[in-house]
């Protein structure tokens, strides 16, 4: 994929598509995008490893899980995501369990912080699968 | 979709199809095609398709675009029949405005100005992450969402007579902390005091116009030229994950399908989850209230530290506008109790309302309108009107009609603040893009939307104030 993720214009909240030749890739992709809401991820080091997992009923509410890790580690730690490292999706029985790794830093001094991310969510979201995969996804700013 | 033009800042959507009720939209000529661009109509039509809606589904005149319901949505809901929706509160919940008086006036600080203001921006933690300006446990956070803004004074932020000067007393019942997840107490623990980014802010404001010199007194503003405070910010990470945490729990009890927008998912009124709901989000609600009180006793402090005195510096009053209420109102010329959700919409209680502090009874409840970043707020005053029109509601802001990313693309932060500066107004911040982003032109005419809150009578323009120095979170 050349294009990782783009962003699209909504009124009041941020809404982005992200991209990837797997779900896997797609969702990855959504967490670099909604990270860069936030702060520049380039700038941030790959200092400290986070693994996470998750359960969710539908792939929706997966991706908004997953996502919101991002602004849970960032309130509860001051932890910034850079990237997402070894992301797997597996369907078990009737849900969807997501395990990832996110490679970070803790906010400093020299931390450049654009804005904040209150909550991801369902509104308008898209997970489509053609010859590759799409994910859209609207968060409240 | 069809739009009828009631009056002339009254429009309907005809109840029709899934609609239990009628939508009504507050708006005039030159707002309603904003309105008309993006999905506010079809979320306010969706609110009027939910169960136990009472009356009609209303949008303020600053309504725009959200999720689920529209921001400056209004619908209240019967105990029998109703709904409770995270999505018809909002993320932020208990978001609201804090409006504090001094006995200053614009000479008396102008040597002062950008002191007071560094003192200030050192004070009040902003921006993201912890950065709060205490560090409780999970048991001390509960006690902040059981008693709100009482916590807070007894801890020595603030007066009890603040307290009166606050919806609810500061403190909304019944809030029970036992169900928020351990995730929210955690994104809680550290950012309690603490003002967050976004559009949230802190000005110092002073008095350019009064309306209603009899209102504006007994809000204790007599003068143009007095210097306001104004604190706009709500319940930080714990209330935004309290949301996520009831979304998911609804969606995993009660399931998606039949409806229009997965973000109007919510449960019935009766049903246990729909009570730990209220009770959590009464926790959340809380949780600003102390936020808030926080916050104004460091500006307090500040203004203690640069000018030797905060004499004269009161609360007037705090108002939230991200909630759900339990309030009476009149169907069909029937006292009923009716979950009340206010996204985006101040309560507007009238003259005479018993849950208005005595010394604002006779006058109605003072009711704040934040403008955007370096333009006009407005203060005013709850009408008996609104109850009829609105369920005592009106507007919050002034909306906004442009996307974050546009706004980046069209202004740059540094030229905003020296832009601002020659207008004669101050700001901090912690970055250029949170500025370029919140720029007055992404914004509606918050002139016009005060404008129809006065002339349909949902809210009375009392007092016009502008910003003289601005801390953007």
């Amino acid at each position: 994929m050349k294009v990782k993720y783009r962003f699209l214009n909504h009124t009041a909240d941020a809404k982005f598509q992200a991209y990837g030749h797997s779900l896997e890739e797609a969702f990855q992709n959504a967490a670099e995008a909604t990270a860069n809401l936030m702060w520049s991820t380039k700038k941030v080091k790959p200092r400290i490893k986070k693994k996470i997992n998750i359960t969710g009923k539908d792939r929706e509410q997966l991706l908004v899980m997953f996502l919101e890790e991002i602004l849970f580690l960032l309130d509860s730690d001051d932890f910034l995501v850079r990237s997402v490292k070894d992301l797997s999706i597996r369907k078990e029985k009737a849900d969807y369990a997501l395990e990832a790794c996110f490679l970070g830093d803790k906010i400093s001094d020299e931390s450049e912080i654009f804005g904040s991310v209150k909550a991801v969510t369902y509104n308008d979201m898209i997970i489509e699968e053609n010859d590759h995969y799409l994910v859209q996804v609207v968060v409240d700013v | 979709m069809k739009l009828k033009r009631i009056s002339e800042y009254i429009w309907e959507i005809p109840k029709q199809g899934d609609m239990n009720v009628s939508a009504v939209v507050y708006s005039s000529s030159s707002l309603i095609e904003s309105v008309q661009k993006d999905l506010t109509l079809e979320q306010t039509r969706n609110m009027a398709c939910l169960p136990g809606i009472q009356r009609a589904a209303y949008a303020m005149p600053d309504a725009h675009q959200g999720y689920g319901f529209p921001i400056g949505g209004v619908a209240a809901f019967d105990m029998e029949n109703g709904v409770i929706s995270p999505g018809g509160v909002g993320y932020d919940i208990n978001c609201g405005v804090r409006l504090l008086r001094t006995d200053f006036f614009e000479k008396d600080i102008k040597k002062h100005k950008k002191a007071l203001l560094d003192e200030m921006f050192a004070r009040v933690p902003t921006g993201v992450g912890r950065g709060g300006s205490v560090h409780l446990s999970s048991k001390e956070i509960k006690q902040v969402c059981i008693r709100g803004a009482q916590w807070a004074v007894e801890k020595g932020f603030g007066r009890e007579g603040d307290l009166e000067r606050t919806e609810e007393g500061g403190c909304i019942k019944p809030a029970n902390p036992e169900n928020l997840s351990p995730r929210a107490l955690s994104r809680g623990s550290g950012q309690l005091g603490s003002l967050g980014s976004g559009n949230h802010f802190l000005e110092i404001q002073k008095v350019v116009t009064i309306y209603d010199r009899n209102i504006a007194g007994a809000f204790g503003i007599h003068s143009e030229g007095q210097i306001l405070v104004m604190i706009h910010c709500g319940s930080r990470g714990l209330g935004h994950q309290v949301a996520s945490d009831y979304i998911r729990l609804m969606e995993n009890e009660i399931g998606t399908g039949g409806l229009p927008d997965r973000q109007l998912i919510n449960a019935p009124l009766k049903s246990k989850l729909g009570r730990e709901y209220f009770e959590s989000m009464n926790a959340a609600v809380n949780f600003a209230f102390a936020n808030r009180q926080m916050i104004a006793h460091r500006v307090k402090e500040a203004f203690q530290t640069i000018t030797g005195t905060p004499e004269g510096m009161e609360q007037v009053y705090d108002v939230c506008h991200n909630v759900a209420k339990f309030e009476n109102h009149k169907i069909k010329g029937r006292e009923a109790k009716l979950c009340v959700h206010r996204k985006g919409a101040t309560r507007s209680f009238g003259p005479g309302h018993a849950e208005i502090p005595e010394v604002y009874r006779h006058v109605g409840q003072p009711v704040f309108i934040p403008g955007s970043m370096g333009t006009s707020s407005y203060v005013l005053a709850g009408t008996q009107k609104s109850e009829q029109l609105s369920f005592s509601s009106t507007a919050h802001g002034a909306g906004r009609v442009m996307s974050r990313r546009q706004a980046l693309r069209s202004f740059r932060g540094e030229k905003i603040k020296r832009e601002l500066e020659i207008k004669g107004v101050d700001l901090r911040a912690k970055g250029w893009r949170c500025v370029a982003e919140e720029a007055s032109q992404v914004y509606k005419d918050v002139d016009e939307v005060v404008k129809i809150s006065d002339s349909l009578g949902i809210g009375k323009r009392v007092i016009k104030v502008d910003p003289i120095a601005v801390i953007k979170g």
